[in-house]
Order: C-alpha cells, then sequence, then structure tokens
C-alpha cells in the first residue's frame, strides 16, 4: 500500500509540476494568470470528482483499496483550490480586499466558489483520526458535505462561463452519474428496468 | 440636466497631458526629420509598418498615420494566439487553431439600406485602397487588454464611398454564415451569423477603422480576416470580425452579445472603469504578454481616447446606456 500511497501523491503533484514549469518557462500563453486560475479551478474540481468516484467504484468492481487513498485526493483537491484561491487573492485581485470581500458578496459565481472552498477548508481540517475520534457520528455527517462542495464549485463554473457551458455541463454529468451510483442498490436496479417496460410498451 | 459624470479631469491630469502632447509632438518632429534625413527629403514616402513575422502577404502603406506612435505594441505572437473568435471555436487558442477553416477567397462585401450607390466590394479591391497603420490599445469586456499596430483605413471615409442618406442612422455588420466550414458554428452558442452595430456618428468617427492587417500583413483568420472593425474605444465585441455585410439602417441593429445576455453586454459597450460587468470589474485589466507577475493596469475612461470621443455621448447617462 505504501507504494501505491507514493505512487498516487506523486501523480498527483503532476499538474503542480506543469504549472510551476509553464510559468518559468513562459510557456502559459498571452494571459498566463489566467491560465493559472483555470488549471488550478480545475484540477481541484477534478480530485473533488475523483474522490467522490472510490466509493461507486468500490461497489462495481469490489476493490477496496482506492479507499485507502481517498483522504489523500480530498486534501489534493483542497490543495489546488487553495492555489486558486491565491491566484485570485495575489495575481487577480491583487490583494485588494475591499473589492474582494464585495466580489465575495455580490458576485454570484465568486459567492457559491467561496462557499465551497470553505467547506473544503473544514472538511481538510477535519480530515485527521484526531478529528474523526473527537467528532465520532457528527464526523460523518460533516463530511456529507463533500457533496455540497462539488455541487458548488460546478454551479460556479456554469455561472462563470459566457456562453459555451460544454465544460460544467460535463462535470455536471459525471457528478450526477457518481450521485446514482451511489443510490441504494434496489433503487439503481428498478429505475432501468421501468425504463425498459416503458419502451417496450411505446 | 443630467451632469457628465466620469469625463472629471483633476488638474495634475491636465499637466501631465500637456506633457504628453509636447512630448509627443516632439517625437514627431524628431520622426519627421530622421525620415526627411533618411530619405534625402523625397515626398510623400511610403512609412514602413512595423514588421511582422512574415507568415503572411504585406500589406503597403500610403501615408503616414500618427495614432498611437508611442504605445508599445503587444508581441505579435500574443495577438494572434489570444483570441475570442467563436466561429472559429470557444476557447481562447481554439481560434487560431482552426484559422485554416476560414476560407477569405473569394470573399466581397455587401453594403447596402439606406444609401445612395450600394454595392458588392471585392476584397482585392478594398486592399486597393490607400492603407495606414495604426495602433490602438484594445480591451476585451473581459478585462484584458494589448496593444495593436493594425493596418487598414478610416471606417468614415469608406462608408461616405457608399453616399448613406439621411435615414442612415445606425450602421450594421454582418459576420460569415458559414456552419460547414466555421466550426464554432455548428453549435447554437451564439445566435449566428454574428451581428454589431455602430450609431452613425460612431461609425463616421476618425477613430473608427477597418483593419485588413496587422504588423504590416494581412489579417490572419483568427483575428478576422480579411476585413475587420476596430473601434478602440469600446470593448473588443463591437470589434466584428470577418465582415461580408455592412448595412445602413434607421433604427438601432441588433447586437449579437447583448441578444445573448442584455443584463452583460450593451449595445453601446463603451470602455468604463465604473460600469461594472455584473460577474467582474471592469476598474482594472492585465495587459497581455507581461508573464505572471505583470499585474495590471488602471483602465480608462474610453479606453484613454475621452479627449477625441467623449463628446459623442454628452449628456447621455453612461450608466443606462452601457
Ligand atoms: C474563494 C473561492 C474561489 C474564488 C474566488 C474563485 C474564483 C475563480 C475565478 C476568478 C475563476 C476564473 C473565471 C474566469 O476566468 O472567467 C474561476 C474559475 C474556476 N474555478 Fe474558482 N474560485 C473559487 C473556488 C473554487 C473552488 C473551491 C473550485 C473547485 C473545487 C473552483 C473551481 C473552478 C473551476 C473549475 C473554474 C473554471 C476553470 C476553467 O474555466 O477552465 N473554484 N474561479
Amino acid at each position: 500500500m505504501t507504494k501505491w500511497r507514493i505512487v498516487v501523491f506523486l501523480v498527483s503533484l503532476l499538474p503542480l509540476a506543469a504549472m510551476v514549469w509553464g510559468a518559468l518557462h513562459d510557456r502559459l500563453g498571452a494571459n498566463p494568470v489566467e491560465a493559472l486560475s483555470h488549471e488550478s479551478g480545475s484540477w481541484a474540481l477534478r480530485f473533488l470528482l475523483i474522490t467522490l468516484a472510490i466509493t461507486p467504484l468500490r461497489r462495481l468492481t469490489g476493490w477496496r483499496k482506492p479507499v485507502l487513498l481517498r483522504r489523500m485526493l480530498g486534501l489534493f483537491s483542497f490543495f489546488y483550490a487553495c492555489l486558486h484561491f491565491l491566484v485570485w487573492l495575489w495575481l487577480d485581485r491583487e490583494f485588494a480586499w475591499g473589492g474582494m470581500l464585495a466580489d465575495i458578496a455580490t458576485r454570484p459565481y465568486i459567492t457559491v466558489g467561496f462557499l465551497s472552498f470553505l467547506i473544503l477548508i473544514a472538511l481538510a481540517l477535519t480530515s485527521n483520526m484526531f478529528s474523526m475520534r473527537r467528532l465520532g457520528l457528527r464526523w460523518k455527517g460533516l463530511h456529507r458535505l463533500v457533496y455540497a462542495a462539488a455541487l458548488l464549485a460546478i454551479l460556479h463554473f456554469i455561472w462563470l462561463v459566457k456562453a459555451d457551458l460544454m465544460q460544467p455541463l460535463i462535470y455536471l454529468g459525471v457528478f450526477v452519474v457518481l450521485m446514482l451510483l451511489r443510490l441504494p442498490r434496489k433503487a439503481v436496479m428498478r429505475k432501468p428496468r421501468r425504463m425498459v417496460k416503458k419502451q417496450a410498451v411505446a | 440636466m443630467r451632469e457628465y459624470r466620469y469625463g472629471r479631469i483633476k488638474p495634475s491630469e491636465i499637466t501631465d497631458q500637456q506633457v504628453w502632447l509636447k512630448r509627443r509632438q516632439l517625437i514627431k518632429a524628431g520622426m519627421a526629420a530622421g525620415a526627411g534625413l533618411l530619405l534625402g527629403g523625397a515626398n510623400g514616402p511610403a512609412m514602413a509598418a512595423i514588421a511582422g513575422p512574415g507568415n503572411n502577404r504585406k500589406i503597403s502603406l500610403s501615408g503616414e498615420s500618427v495614432y498611437g506612435r508611442t504605445l508599445v505594441p503587444t508581441e505579435y505572437e500574443h495577438i494572434t494566439t489570444y483570441n475570442n473568435f467563436y466561429e472559429l471555436g470557444y476557447g481562447k487558442e481554439a481560434p487560431a487553431e482552426n484559422a485554416a477553416a476560414l476560407k477569405t477567397r473569394p470573399w466581397s462585401i455587401k453594403v447596402s439600406g439606406e444609401c445612395n450607390k450600394p454595392g458588392i466590394m471585392d476584397i482585392e479591391d478594398i486592399l486597393k485602397l490607400d492603407q495606414e497603420e495604426r495602433i490602438y490599445r484594445f480591451r476585451c469586456v473581459e478585462a484584458w487588454a494589448m496593444v495593436v499596430p493594425w493596418v487598414g483605413f478610416s471606417l468614415g471615409r469608406f462608408l461616405k464611398r457608399f453616399g448613406p442618406t439621411s435615414r442612415a442612422k445606425f450602421v450594421e455588420f454582418e459576420t460569415l454564415y458559414d456552419p460547414e466550414h466555421l466550426p464554432g458554428q455548428k453549435r447554437t452558442v451564439l445566435d449566428w451569423p454574428y451581428r454589431e452595430g455602430l450609431r452613425i456618428d460612431e461609425a463616421m468617427h476618425p477613430l473608427a477603422f477597418m483593419a485588413t492587417g496587422l504588423y504590416g500583413e494581412v489579417l490572419p483568420g483568427q483575428n478576422g480576416a480579411p476585413l475587420r472593425l476596430v473601434v478602440p474605444w469600446k470593448y473588443g465585441f463591437k470589434s466584428i470580425k470577418s465582415i461580408v455585410s455592412i448595412c445602413f439602417v434607421e433604427k438601432q441593429p441588433l447586437n449579437s452579445w447583448n441578444a445573448t445576455a442584455a443584463n452583460e453586454y450593451g449595445f453601446y459597450a463603451n470602455v468604463n472603469p465604473k460600469v461594472p460587468h455584473p460577474r467582474w470589474s471592469q476598474e482594472r485589466h492585465r495587459v497581455l504578454g507581461k508573464g505572471v507577475f505583470g499585474g495590471k493596469e488602471d483602465t480608462l475612461l474610453f479606453n484613454g481616447y475621452a479627449e477625441e470621443v467623449a463628446s459623442l455621448y454628452s449628456g447621455m447617462d453612461l450608466r443606462k446606456y452601457f
């Protein structure tokens, strides 16, 4: 397992390496700040969805190993979200606190991104054994907020797009599929059967 | 009476302006003297344009232009790889990658509507008109900006060839519609064809420009080949690309982004730091090609062309007519 952990850890650092390399070699295009913002935001969301994919993966394949990597993957989502937030705070808003707070309060896409970020902070802070033990049953409840974090991040993406909704809708589709795969087995099984019947009638 | 709110100039700025004007005169005088020395006083020497990388056909200039001689142009590579041209794809790099899909020959522009001499003009004939270079600031509504050495001609002078009548209150422009070839038009992301419009006095303003090239060469596809509008005091989406039709009309025409999201994009779309886009501030912008730590610049009213164009809008509430 340790070997797996190290491999996944290193692979998860590749997007960061690509960003740093790109920044140092002037390979991020004409608007490197935007490129960094988009890359870090996209990877925060991708890691969040990968984290959410682990339970369905186990249910479908019975493969248990990835469950042990879930915390690390979740923390990588948080890590890229921090980077994303930092790019915005520093390179985009240039530490203009007033403008920043106004953005969070008045621009819905920032508001939901910020809410998603707050949830990720809470989850990251309580992702250790100590918190699990202390919070007991409440820990599970708290960590269910991960679904809200993902949904808010996707809403953030949908609202920031100018006209072409394709990309955020693909993420939304992945999210919905991951959620459906979590439904109690009976519900999942029943649905397709009913659909088949209807089709047969029609 | 409504007060004109944004154009107030502080005394300190006036001094600056005068210093700047003087410097500009000095530079001009210096350049003229330099050119005179070099060319032995030959009359009407063709000015050389700022040289591009030589990928495309060169355009010869027929006269000297004073516009923007003190501005530092953004690198050719950045101007031609970071574009919003949805017809060729929705990402910033997509238009450059798909530029070959835009066939610019044969190409003609139809001029119609409220004018005495409507007609169809071939692009080769348009390229034979006198061409000049103008270096303009270009400000996108997405809060980035660049400085572009355009080649082309005055829009107003071009339009006058067609004899607009007194009923021509607006000018409507249309981009090529060719969903078979233009990959972005296969989906209805915008209501194709792309359309834009100007009030007739805006169109006749000396700063309004028709570009056939940049960096001394014909426009590459991603920048709106073979002919595009350039309205430097307005957000970039007003500067419609790959034009096939110009129509003089009496009523304010529809413009595509306004039709898509009227609360975000107006008809006028004048650059204005005090009127935020609903989703982001317009107070500052990032100049392309300045690197990760290049920082941002303050956005100026009318993109810094207030002196020339503010009078077009005197008495208008720029918040309402954004
Ligand atoms: C305080 C919190 C946040 C702020 C201020 C923020 C701000 C931004 C900004 C300014 C953009 C670029 C908008 C544009 O270029 O038009 C962006 C894009 C994005 N953000 Fe965030 N964000 C926040 C939190 C998050 C979180 C927590 C996630 C994911 C878990 C996320 C995912 C994304 C994604 C996927 C994009 C789009 C990237 C693309 O266009 O390719 N953001 N965000």
